[in-house]
């Protein structure tokens, strides 16, 4: 395992300090009427991995993108109690005129830290993921999975310790899609940092949280939250023990009572 | 713990497997227009030889007969190669000059209205007028005006070949995805940040489209300004009209391919400098 940490870990009694994400009564309503979001309460504290689970079109992204400040809550505040935030889209969002390691370089470049300082960071981030040995290598040259791969070592250089992820797997192979889930649970378990994630996957929702939170239909609401309570590190075989697909049962029924 | 990796060794792309494939790949390419040419020679002979022997030599000589009037030193006529070359070379230059201006004016001006919404409103619609205006109908005006100097050739060039760099650039400067703007936004980038990082580079094989594009216009600009402005230094277009009025048909046919060359290999020269410059990384969507 990388013995490179790139946030100190958290002891585990950080669980209960100050939340770094506080979304009070929040209200989305786009200036052509459309009601994205109504009524959100939601809090986020370092070393809880939240996802949020919703049918399409029911404000999830919308929740994200209010929390990294891209968007405006119109009702209802929104507080981040931190600047470090790693924002994962749903594409790998790479420059494609740039190798793994300059892309990887990216964000700190943007926030003008010396060459060798981001040069020392991204090798270090693609380390984490596994990607090295690519580093010479061009977006073009790689797979769906290796180039989310390229993008989540990109977030880690900022040392974040909020991370928003926008479906960040909806677009890979079941197989990848899991193989990227252990390794993103293997680094929140190294790291505790605090993780706001958006899937419409159940199981991979049940799989990564702490806590699973269940959104309505549009206007998006919260209808349920769910406590995880599956230890970390996880096994991959949690995933065909029964808890696990009684936790998943009640999340989906959860799921369909709030479409209705 | 394991780490279960789709990937552990560095994959390299492997140069010779392109080299390797390049051979049956040439003949793929190039087989089909070389017998479409072979073709067009062999009807170009049987018409040249059908209206030799109606005694009609002037109008379409043989492609021998061109080749050996015009091109190669003979002892009885006087080759028209070194004419050939130095009106080539002028017309050369004067399409280059012309182009080059068209890049730095249609680069400039595509970024300037890259910037503001507004700003692309007021401009847009006169790099349009410049598309839809007979440049043909401007050259006495520009002849009248600046005289018939070697500016007023270089003129012409850039007004024809302006507009595909104008909106080409514009295109790729605009053709940003809306989640990798939105990465530079959360860093908080500069306006110019974005253009320098991000629009530009991404902006660059549409560049490279509309420069090819450019070029081909920048040589017809060079050969029709000719036509109209006949002082000075003879250039391709003038050689070409001379020989027409003189019934030369060999010389003129000559001219006329020798002008084809030139336009063809701005064209070829502009795409390799394209794909030297962005290929490495650009894939078309196909």
């Amino acid at each position: 395992m990388s013995t490179l940490t790139l946030t100190p870990t958290a002891v585990s009694t950080d669980v209960a300090s100050d939340p770094l994400l506080d979304f009070r009564n929040v209200a989305m309503q786009f200036p052509n009427g459309t009601v994205a979001l109504s009524g959100v309460d939601l809090t986020v504290k370092r070393g809880e991995f939240v996802t949020v689970v919703g049918p399409s079109g029911c404000g999830k992204s919308t929740l994200l993108r209010i929390a990294s400040g891209l968007e405006n809550a119109s009702e209802g505040t929104a507080t981040l109690a931190t600047k470090r935030i790693g924002y994962v889209f749903q594409d790998a969002t790479l420059l494609p005129w740039r190798t793994v390691q300059s892309n990887v370089e990216l964000l700190a470049e943007l926030n003008g830290q010396p060459k060798k300082a981001r040069a020392a960071k991204a090798r270090a981030a693609i380390d984490l993921v596994g990607l090295s040995g690519f580093e010479q290598n061009l977006p073009k040259e790689l797979s769906g999975g290796m180039k989310m791969r390229t993008s989540l070592a990109r977030s880690f250089t900022l040392d974040p310790e909020l991370f928003l992820f926008d479906e960040p797997f909806g677009a890979l192979d079941e197989i990848t899609r899991e193989r990227l889930g252990d390794e993103l649970l293997r680094i929140f378990v190294e790291q505790q940092f605090a993780a706001l994630f958006i899937t419409h996957s159940v199981a991979e929702a049940v799989y990564l949280s702490t806590r699973v939170v269940v959104m309505s239909g549009r206007p998006g609401r919260i209808v349920d939250t769910f406590e995880v309570p599956f230890e970390h590190p996880r096994d991959p075989d949690l995933r065909f023990t029964p808890e696990f697909a009684k936790l998943c049962g009640q999340v989906s029924h959860a799921l369909r009572e709030g479409h209705s | 713990m394991t780490r279960t990796l789709e990937a552990t060794t560095p994959k390299t792309v492997n140069p010779s497997r392109t080299v390797a494939t390049s051979t049956s790949a040439r003949l793929r390419n190039w087989g089909p227009p070389l017998v479409v040419f072979a073709a067009i020679i062999v009807v170009w002979y049987a018409a040249a030889l059908y209206l030799e022997s109606l005694g009609r030599t002037t109008v379409l000589p043989t492609p021998h007969r061109i080749v050996i009037d015009s091109f190669l030193p003979t002892d009885g006529g006087r080759p028209i190669t070194t004419d050939l070359l130095r009106a080539l070379w002028l017309s050369t230059e004067v399409a280059l000059i012309g182009l080059a201006i068209s890049i730095v004016i249609g680069i400039g001006w595509a970024v300037l209205m890259s910037q503001a919404r507004w700003i692309e409103r007021s401009l847009f619609p006169y790099a349009v007028f410049l598309q839809c205006v007979p440049i043909l109908a401007l050259v006495p005006l520009i002849g009248t005006t600046l005289g018939y100097s070697f500016e007023s050739r270089i003129l012409v060039c850039v007004l024809i070949s302006l507009f595909p760099m104008v909106s080409n650039t514009l295109f790729g400067l605009q053709a940003v995805e809306r989640s990798q703007r939105e990465l530079f936004k959360l860093q908080g980038a500069s306006r110019f940040t974005v253009l320098t990082k991000l629009q530009f580079p991404n902006a660059m094989p549409a560049i490279f489209a509309g420069m090819r594009i450019s070029a081909g216009l920048a040589v017809v600009g060079a050969i029709v300004g000719d036509f109209f402005f006949r002082r000075g230094q003879p250039g391709l277009g003038i050689l070409i009209n001379n020989y027409a009025s003189r019934v030369q048909t060999p010389e003129l046919f000559a001219a006329i391919i020798t002008a084809a060359i030139l336009g063809v290999a701005i064209f070829l020269i502009f795409g390799l400098i394209g794909r030297l410059a962005v290929g490495r990384w650009y894939e078309p969507a196909s």
